[in-house]
């Protein structure tokens, strides 16, 4: 764990920069995680993020995301380019998820 | 002094020549996984591999209930190699292998090809197995780009940090 700012807040993150604790997430930090990882927020992006949101406790896989009837796998891919479950979750301030699917 | 440098795995061409359940997800999960982390995958379909994109196959392999050593009764008792040959029981045994990897929210075979090919994964067929089980390209599933020479597909699978894999 190591401590770092973002979007003006002090936060703990991991190493690998997922949130330690998913309550101080904010939408100025989603913006600010997502352009270090060189993606503009859209309300598309912002739809399956408040998805991720809501299920991160149920064990969220590619193919969930994908039946969530906000945006199908290709489309998935294109929001989150270079491993949409593992940027998203980043962005949408939850654990990294421990899914091979 | 040597410093250790490790070069990134960017692309992944597998391999899959088997036609049971376990071959085959093998086979899907690497090239799934891969295309999750934001990696290339190729995969070439080669022998009894090819029932995983044949359509009339895919969406029912089979895992082998004799000469499987590591087959067990639920409960984790041996499985008699002589109950594996009754009529039925492979089948029955494989389709319990399918519901319960549906509960992990594992993918029929058809489904996991899409997911691989929307992320930007590549499925090919093997020329000389397609020639020898006279198969024909509207035999295959819809996600096989091509039917190809394991010397294309070689040629495809080059470049820094890729890695060929054979299950």
């Amino acid at each position: 764990m190591t401590q770092k700012t973002i979007a003006g807040v002090n936060l703990e993150v991991s190493d690998e920069g997922y949130l330690a604790d998913s309550s101080q997430w904010t939408e100025e930090i989603a913006k600010e995680i997502a352009k270090e990882e060189g993606i503009e927020l859209t309300d598309k992006h912002f739809e399956v993020i408040n998805f991720i949101r809501s299920n991160a406790d149920s064990g969220l896989t590619i193919r969930k995301v994908g039946k969530s009837g906000i945006v199908d796998i290709k489309g998935f891919y294109e929001l989150f380019p270079g491993g949409p479950l593992k940027i998203s979750t980043k962005v949408a301030g939850v654990s990294k998820p421990s899914s091979c699917i | 002094m040597s410093e250790k440098k490790d070069t990134q795995v960017k692309k992944v061409a597998i391999i899959c020549a088997k036609g049971t359940i376990e071959d085959v997800y093998a086979a899907l999960v690497m090239a799934n996984g891969a295309v999750m982390e934001g990696m290339e995958a190729k995969l070439f379909f080669t022998f009894f591999g090819l029932d995983a994109i044949t359509k009339k196959q895919m969406n029912k392999l089979h895992t082998a209930t004799v000469g499987n050593p590591a087959m067990r009764m639920p409960g984790g008792l041996p499985f008699p190699s002589l109950l594996g040959v009754i009529p039925g029981v492979e089948a029955g045994v494989s389709a319990m292998m399918r519901s319960q990897m549906d509960k992990l929210d594992i993918p029929p075979v058809d489904e996991f090809l899409d997911m691989i090919t929307a992320g930007g994964g590549e499925i090919y067929a093997c020329k000389l197995a397609v020639d020898m089980f006279k198969l024909k390209k509207e035999n295959l599933s819809n996600h096989v780009i091509d039917i190809i020479t394991i010397g294309d597909f070689y040629s495809m699978a080059g470049g820094e940090g890729s890695q060929i894999i054979f299950t």
